[in-house]
């Protein structure tokens, strides 16, 4: 199954890995560099799944989450957090802004193309 | 190390590219906070900076990288959240631990030791700085938390449509019919598993559905959903799920796994999973974060772990109940909504292999000589300059220079990263030498080829340190002379005039000249009864064998190894000056080309010899008579040029070329101004032409050629030396006194 | 080389001298040129024939018999430069002519005898006999190593 992945990372390492990852498993994958650049490659696209990192600048990964969840036809697109915490208050704040799911990192491939297809069918 | 065709090693490569423009970022955020400014954004930079390093240097399993970065991350967490607030002392901190965490990267770049003694030091301040409980909090949870860690992920269940009573999930899209028969043939149990998901679940786009096919892949499910709550359809509110489940899987996982799948969720459903073969229904609800992470073999430190009441909060002390009320999401969209200060958006960058940058800069250096070569034979060739192929010519040498530049520009960087490096040099010397000092930087953007930079670190390092060392007085004697207690040392760089200054000056009690003079003559670099002016004397500095190490204890102004520094600017292509004034300070000026890859060279001849003169250097060419030769005593000749007397140097004697010559007659001079203040008139054979040049390094590991500061390959093949004035002169000397030095100091070395 | 334990078998390149014969490692050998002329360089020491232009790269020659102490003589046209390369330097190595590629045991390889102390000794490394010629083995590091001459 192809998926259409949209990644959001500031960090071009992170860009890198999950690039990585999934592109070998078949994925397309698109990326942005923050939250704003995350909404723009957005327009146009209907991902399977986003995945997105929190502290970014310029937009946040929340920030992210809500502006992509005020779209009418990205309320259900299911989004995973990358979150370098464990800590349940950060799964949390996740939730609350609107995300699926998480991946802590760092994260080990299979598993992150098994959270993919497992939150995007 | 080898980086070919392995993905994951040239990940690792660029991570570690990435973290120097991180510690940059940290560099400058921490400045920016130093200068008085503690905005949300800065903090939040420097903030990101250190976590995105942690981030990577977790994927690449750099566990001491991510053990300091996360401690460190933790204390600006607390500073960005307001739990604590940056003082002076945070802030040296900070930087201390900038410049460790740049100093472990490069460690763990290399794949050699971490500096264990150090980094314990740092953390212990640092969990000083976050205060008694938080360290505690979470002791060695925090690195355990890197661990690679499964994903779990969740579902949404936008299902809405299953108006039906109890019914058969087979429906869902993708939902293989229940096998009858388990594709698995290991033993296996059976789970009977009640899954409720409430409003939110679905908000946060969650599948129910697609749970449902996760567990599938676990065993064989019959699913049946439970309807019951259904209220009546004329009282349904979209948004409130009515639905449950409740499934009877068939599988060999065990409970953790199945629990795993509900992850995403917990907190968002009611979810029951028991063993059906064990009679009593074992609980996990999904709100029992711990219980399940224990489960998926996780050490997490539970977050209640430390009660430790009215604890000056941490961000980890945050408690949030899983069932997030209405209200408080909205609270945390809110803050979530409001996106950072605008930074500028990055501008798009390709990163290249500076080998092929090297080969793109060294055919263009070809391209040069090779249109030089064209421009001779059409010269020769006798068209009209107004013909076509003169015309053209023009416009390939335009273009040539335009390229030439552009690939120069390549090369380019700006000067930020050295100077930032030299704040680290402040920092450390200062307080080695218990003064209280600041670095003020400016013109941080200049750009310089990247191997100048590369080569500038050394000798920069060298200034700054002599600067806080002994250019700048103790607090107390700065006091009593009216100065603030605190030392500032200048550094500055800026483009003038086709080459690159950079300056390092400080506020201190300028060159003590008596002393130096005195030094000199103890250590027979001159004559007792020498007589230097100020500036001869500052230069005395420069000198081999004037500064050594027992020098320096006794030394109120300056000279650790700055023969050292000269040399290494000189190789570059520049020069250094010294202007000192004192009870004021004293300034370094180091003046560089631009490149070190082209030059516009003048060519000339000497006794045979072609040789290439930096063209930049040469004010004037004329060509003598034996009347404008005026003898000073034997063996020194000056000329008068514009009512000023100006030294003649006989080049080919210089060189060793050929023996002096006895007379100027017909001589041509090139007037070269080679330092601020002087200049001198060399007396050459020719000039053969004007051009640009490509550098090519000589290697000086066999010997270095007084005078010469690179070859290059001519039209014909052959390689002709470039000369470096400011060294030849230097070196053999055109006033009385600067010869005698130079000559003693070659015979008391 | 004389301290290996196993006589390991090394390929000589053999070049004329002042009518010796010595020899070098051939993988410290990059390449063998024809002589060219050489941009002197000023008041360098005087084994430094000068630089040559070698496919772009600046490359120092130095002239070996000079360097070795060996009695001057003319230059002909069988004059070559070996290019060799130590660590990271390249350095042109000029000789009067090349002989011959030969192979031989660390066993059949002597060391000098130390009658005198110089740097001419220390150059050379080991002896060999190849049909009743004595050869001389170049020490490689020394002999580009001037870092000392050019200083004095």
């Amino acid at each position: 199954m192809t998926l259409e992945i949209l990644a959001v990372d500031d960090s071009r390492t992170m860009r890198d890995m999950i690039r990585l990852a999934l592109i070998p498993s078949g994925f397309t994958v698109h990326t942005a560099d923050d939250g704003v650049h995350g909404i723009e490659v957005l327009e146009g696209l209907a991902p399977d799944a986003i995945i997105t990192d929190i502290n970014m600048p310029r937009m946040d990964g929340f920030g992210f989450i809500d502006a992509v969840r005020d779209q009418e036809k990205h309320r259900a697109t299911p989004i995973l957090v990358l979150t370098t915490e464990a800590a349940p208050e950060l799964k949390q704040r996740a939730r609350a802004a609107g995300a699926t799911g998480w991946i802590v990192k760092p994260f080990d491939p299979a598993k992150l193309v098994k959270a993919l297809q497992m939150v995007a069918g | 190390m080898s980086s070919d065709n392995d993905p994951m090693a040239e990940i690792r490569a660029s991570f570690f590219i990435e973290c120097e423009e991180l510690l940059e970022a940290l560099q400058d955020g921490l400045q920016v906070i130093e200068d008085g400014a503690d905005d949300a954004e800065t903090i939040n930079v420097v903030f990101r900076a250190v976590h995105s390093i942690k981030g990577g240097a977790g994927a690449f399993g750099l566990e001491g990288l991510v053990r300091f970065a996360h401690r460190y991350e933790t204390a600006m967490d607390a500073v960005r959240t307001g739990a604590l607030q940056i003082d002076e002392g945070a802030l040296k901190l900070f930087f201390r631990a900038a410049d460790h965490l740049s100093d472990l990267v490069r460690m763990s770049r290399d794949d050699t030791p971490l500096d264990d003694a150090v980094t314990a030091t740092l953390l212990t301040e640092l969990d000083t700085f976050l205060g008694e409980d938080a360290p505690e909090a979470t002791p060695e949870a925090e690195v355990i938390d890197f661990q690679p860690m499964g994903l779990t992920l969740d579902l949404d269940l936008d299902g809405e449509e299953d108006e039906a009573g109890l019914m058969e999930l087979p429906d869902l899209d993708g939902l293989p019919p229940p096998a009858l028969v388990d594709a698995n043939p290991l033993p296996h149990q059976i789970f009977q598993i009640t899954f409720t998901p409430s409003a939110e679940l679905f908000e946060t786009g969650n599948e129910p559905a697609i749970l449902l096919r996760n567990l599938q892949e676990l065993g064989t499910c019959d699913v049946v959903c439970d309807t019951s709550a259904l209220p009546h359809l004329a009282s349904i509110t979209p948004e409130i799920p009515h639905l449950s489940w409740r499934i009877t899987l068939h599988t060999s996982a065990d409970e953790s796994e199945i629990a795993s799948v509900f992850e995403f969720v917990e907190g968002l459903c009611a979810l029951e999973i028991a063993p059906l073969n064990q009679g009593i229904p074992e609980r996990l609800t999904a709100s029992e974060p711990c219980e399940e992470g224990q489960a998926l073999g996780e050490a997490v430190s539970p977050p209640t772990l430390n009660p430790a009441p009215e604890t000056p909060p941490t961000s980890q002390s945050v408690e949030v109940t899983p069932r997030s009320e209405s209200g408080q999401v909205s609270a945390e969209k809110a803050r979530a909504r409001r996106p950072a200060n605008a930074a500028a958006a990055a501008k798009s960058v390709v990163r290249v292999d500076l080998d092929r940058i090297e080969r793109l800069v060294n055919l263009v250096g070809e391209l040069v000589i090779n249109q030089a070569m064209l421009s001779q034979s059409l010269e020769k060739s006798g068209l009209s300059p107004h013909s076509e192929a003169i015309s053209g010519l023009e416009d390939f040498q335009r273009l040539t220079r335009d390229i030439q530049d552009s690939v120069m520009m390549i090369r380019a960087q700006p000067v930020k990263s050295l100077f930032q490096r030299m704040s680290r040099i402040v920092r450390e010397a200062s307080g080695a030498v218990g003064k209280d000092v600041r670095l003020h930087t400016s013109g941080e953007a200049t750009e310089v080829d990247k191997t100048v930079i590369e080569r500038l670190a050394d000798p920069l390092t060298h200034m700054i340190r002599n600067a806080v060392d002994h250019g700048l007085e103790p607090p107390q004697d700065r006091m009593a002379a009216g100065k603030p207690a605190q030392g500032r040392v200048n550094l500055t760089a800026a483009h003038r005039s086709g080459r690159v200054v950079i300056e390092v000056s400080d506020d201190g009690a300028g060159i003590n000249r008596k002393e130096v003079l005195e030094i000199a003559v103890t250590k027979g670099l001159i004559p007792a009864d020498a007589a230097l002016s100020d500036t001869e004397i500052d230069n005395l500095l420069f000198l081999p064998g004037f500064s050594t190490a027992s020098v320096v204890s006794d030394l109120s102004g300056r000279g650790v190894g700055m023969d050292v520094v000269r040399t290494a600017i000189q190789a570059l292509g520049g020069r250094i000056t010294i202007t000192s004034t004192p009870g004021e300070g004293t300034i370094f000026s180091i003046s560089l080309p631009l490149t070190l890859a082209v030059l516009d060279g003048m060519v000339i001849e000497v006794a045979g010899e072609t040789l290439v003169l930096p063209l930049n250097l040469v004010v004037e060419t004329m060509t003598l008579t034996q009347n404008d030769v005026q003898l000073v005593r034997p063996g020194r000749q000056v000329i008068e040029v514009r009512s000023g007397f100006v030294p003649l140097f006989d080049l080919g004697h210089a060189l060793g070329y050929r023996p002096p010559l006895d007379s100027f007659d017909a001589a041509v001079v090139l007037l070269i101004a080679y330092d601020d203040e002087n200049s001198v008139a060399i007396v050459i054979d020719n000039i053969v032409d004007q051009r640009q040049v490509v550098i090519k390094g000589l290697d000086e590991s066999l010997y270095r050629a007084p005078g010469i500061a690179a070859a290059t390959i001519l039209g014909d093949g052959r390689i002709a030396l470039i000369l470096d004035p400011s060294d030849i002169i230097a070196t053999y000397g055109t006033e009385a006194p600067l010869q005698q030095v130079a000559q003693s100091t070659g015979i008391s070395a | 080389m004389s301290d290996t334990a196993a006589p390991s078998t090394i390929e000589l390149l053999t070049f004329e001298l002042a009518g010796q014969e010595y020899a070098l490692d051939i993988m410290s050998v990059r390449e063998i040129r024809g002589w060219t002329h050489a941009t002197p360089l000023p008041h360098s020491p005087h084994f430094m024939k000068g630089v040559i232009n070698l496919r772009g790269t600046v490359l120092p020659v130095m002239d070996l018999a000079r360097r070795l102490g060996l009695p001057e003589r003319d230059q002909t046209e069988r004059n070559v430069i070996i290019v060799v390369h130590h660590e990271e330097t390249m350095t042109g190595l000029l000789v009067d002519a090349v002989s011959d590629i030969v192979a031989v045991t660390s066993d059949d390889m002597q060391p000098p005898p130390e009658l005198a102390f110089g740097s001419v000794d220390t150059m050379v490394s080991g002896l060999t006999l190849i049909e009743d010629r004595m050869i001389r083995l170049l020490n490689l590091p020394i002999t580009v190593d001037t870092a000392e001459s050019a200083a004095a």
